[in-house]
């Protein structure tokens, strides 16, 4: 019974999402529009990115600029594999299920890869305090990109392109649900405690035998799979995988989402990528200004109110979901946390 | 033996420009513990502001009918470079005094991203498209520029080595520079100041010295030198633009740790031997990975020496 509960509370969002998924997947293809498909599919990798990078800026208190190079790690990753398997299908399933067992390959490998990346990146700088490890991910960002644009396998600095179409509503539901779950469920868990506990007093945490730099690496790990994930996702919806996409500018973009939202909130994440990816939206017009209004929006931000709009407070923390959730936790034991 | 000595003026040429703009770092870091991210920004001001500024003193070419004299060629050099720096070195302390000042007892992080925000500010914001037409257009637009030629250009040859006057007066710009600021910090009282400011602010200001004033002047010189920095830079590589302060930025910040932040002759040897380790590792390899040189000099570094060549190694007290 306690683990029914347990596995529940990880995969009853999916068992809730998915049909809701696949009914408004099949509404908006009824309604035919394109442009509110790729709308969406963008407010929904940005979730992913945002929360995924909160995981290591918000929760662990790291400052990491580099999260636009897994995304290209990933996306790079998936790419490959959905252009090199285009041609094969399983002949004992139809066409669009083979298609789509290959992109979940695709989609597994690219958060394998970003996460491989995440260590190589990790190990090295997450011994560093948070200004040196700023530094030293931009840098690695960039490097990354460099890579790609120097590899004649990757298309150089042109990209990869003509990718099949794969991503749809229900993949980029599904891993956004995934991201949020993933850090809903680390902040209960030892892991997430240790992450909260480096964040206040890194000193302190160690001290007190938390293994801080294990900690981190896993944390810088999860976060860059997650990114990888997303990378993935937008290549296969754009149909393109190019340097240009994956530049620090990308990654400032998420910083901003994160900032606004409050580090360290997962809720604040999601609101605040959905907001700005759809304000952004709007003002079109003004993209020359999107930049500045972004340097802009952090430097007020952390003048008048540098907690974000949420702080570190979460949706689930009001009063109205607390009673409920304590009066069922009670006899399972509200500690328990098993792998997200 | 020729190939060797031509790497070797070119990577002093580099180091020097790094050397500049890393001391800018250091000392910042000395007094406030800050990695000022806007720096490398401020030395693509720099440049930028010696454009306008030759022009508005009407700048003319060596090859122009009738050639400028060496008196003007000097006069207006001088103008431009000196001016360059008194605009960045007001810039460094609006920066300051508005973006930093205010967050200075919070916690480091929003620091950090308040100095991200400056710095995507002066690279975003000189890439608008021009707002004032007039006397001058600015900001410049994302489109590459080209610095006016200060000077003539004249090369000589010195053992089969290619060497031009832009790399010896560069050169000479720089060490003096750096002669003065390391007057100014061991033999002056503001000198004295900053580095009792660096050592403990608090008790620095118990003791009546201005720790705001010193905070200011610090930013005020590293910005100078950056614009100085950026002048020479812009004079044997003409090609400006708003974004490339960043790369220069961060292999400065770079040449900083590697010298031991904090630490001013630090600064400069740090400088020098990233350039010179740059220039060597991609005149003899494989030059498409020149960028990547510096951050795998930071994390063997950060790995090996973490207080760098300079520096004194702190423990963390709680």
């Amino acid at each position: 019974m306690v683990l029914l509960r347990q596995l529940l509370r990880s995969f009853l969002p999916f068992l809730v999402g998915l049909p809701l998924l696949f009914g408004f997947q099949a509404a908006l293809q009824a309604a035919g529009s394109q442009a509110y498909t790729l709308l969406l599919t963008t407010v929904g990798v940005n979730i992913i990115l945002a929360v995924s990078l909160n995981v290591v800026n918000g929760a662990t208190g790291q400052f990491s600029l580099g999260h636009a190079g897994f995304m290209a790690v990933g996306a790079y990753t998936a790419a490959k594999i959905t252009l090199a398997l285009a041609g094969i299908k399983l002949s004992f399933l139809p066409e669009v299920l083979s298609d789509q067992i290959f992109f979940a390959l695709a989609l597994a490998a690219a958060m394998a890869m970003a996460g491989l990346a995440g260590v190589l990146v990790g190990l090295p700088s997450l011994r560093l305090r948070g200004d040196y490890l700023a530094i030293v991910t931009l840098g690695f960002g960039e490097i990354i990109r460099s890579v790609i644009e120097n590899m004649p396998s990757l298309g150089q600095a042109t990209g990869l392109s003509g990718l099949p179409l794969r991503t749809n509503l229900v993949w980029v539901g599904v891993s956004a649900l995934a991201t949020v779950v993933m850090a809903r469920r680390l902040s209960v868990s030892t892991q997430g405690r240790a992450l909260f506990a480096i964040r206040e007093d890194e000193v302190a945490a160690e001290a007190m035998g938390v293994d801080t730099t294990g900690y981190k690496v896993r944390a810088f790990v999860i976060s860059a799979a997650y990114a990888g994930l997303a990378g993935a996702l937008i290549s296969h919806a754009i149909l393109l995988a190019t340097p240009r996409m994956f530049t620090f500018v990308r990654s400032i973009e998420v910083v901003v989402m994160i900032v606004l939202g409050g580090l360290g909130s997962i809720t604040g994440s999601v609101i605040s990528a959905v907001l700005l990816t759809l304000g952004l939206e709007a003002l079109r017009e003004f993209q020359a200004y999107r930049m500045v209004v972004y340097a802009l929006l952090l430097i007020v931000l952390m003048l008048l109110r540098p907690q974000g709009i949420f702080g570190t407070h979460e949706l689930w923390d009001l009063k109205l979901f607390k009673k409920r959730g304590a009066a069922k936790a009670a006899p399972g034991g509200a500690g328990a946390g098993g792998a997200p | 033996m020729t190939e060797f000595l031509q790497h070797l003026v070119n990577g002093l040429s580099v180091g020097t420009i790094y050397a500049l703009v890393a001391l800018g770092y250091t000392m910042v870091y000395g007094v406030l513990k800050l990695i000022n991210f806007a720096h490398g920004d401020v030395y693509m001001v720099g440049a930028f502001a010696g454009y306008y500024l030759s022009d508005l003193v009407g700048v003319r070419p060596p090859w122009s009918d009738p050639p400028p004299g060496a008196g003007e060629t000097f006069v207006k050099a001088t103008i431009v470079t000196m001016g360059s720096m008194i605009i960045c070195g007001l810039l460094g302390y609006l920066i300051e005094r508005f973006a930093y000042r205010p967050l200075r007892h919070r916690a480091r992080l929003t620091s950090l991203i308040t100095a991200i925000g400056v710095s995507f500010l002066l690279e975003f914001g000189f890439q608008l498209s021009p707002l004032m037409k007039s006397p001058i257009e600015f900001p410049p637009g994302p489109s590459p520029r080209v610095f006016p030629a200060l000077l003539e250009r004249s090369g000589y040859e010195v053992l089969g080595v290619n060497l031009s006057n832009y790399d010896v007066i560069g050169l000479a710009v720089a060490i003096g520079l750096m002669l003065g600021l390391q007057w100014i910090v061991y033999r002056t009282r503001f000198g004295t100041a900053m580095r009792a400011v660096s050592f403990d602010p608090q008790v620095a200001g118990l003791m009546g010295i201005p720790v705001n004033r010193i905070i200011s002047w610090t930013f005020v010189l590293g910005s100078a030198l950056a614009a100085a920095a950026g002048i020479i830079n812009a004079v044997s590589r003409p090609r400006i633009e708003p974004l490339f302060g960043l790369m220069a930025g961060l292999k400065a910040f770079v040449a900083a740790v590697l010298g031991g932040i904090g630490s001013v002759p630090g600064a400069m040897v740090g400088g020098l031997v990233l350039g010179l380790a740059e220039e060597y590792v991609a005149g003899y390899t494989d030059s498409s990975y020149r960028d990547a040189i510096a951050f795998t000099v930071l994390i063997l570094v950060l790995l090996v020496r973490p207080a760098g060549l300079f520096g004194r190694l702190t423990v963390e007290k709680v």
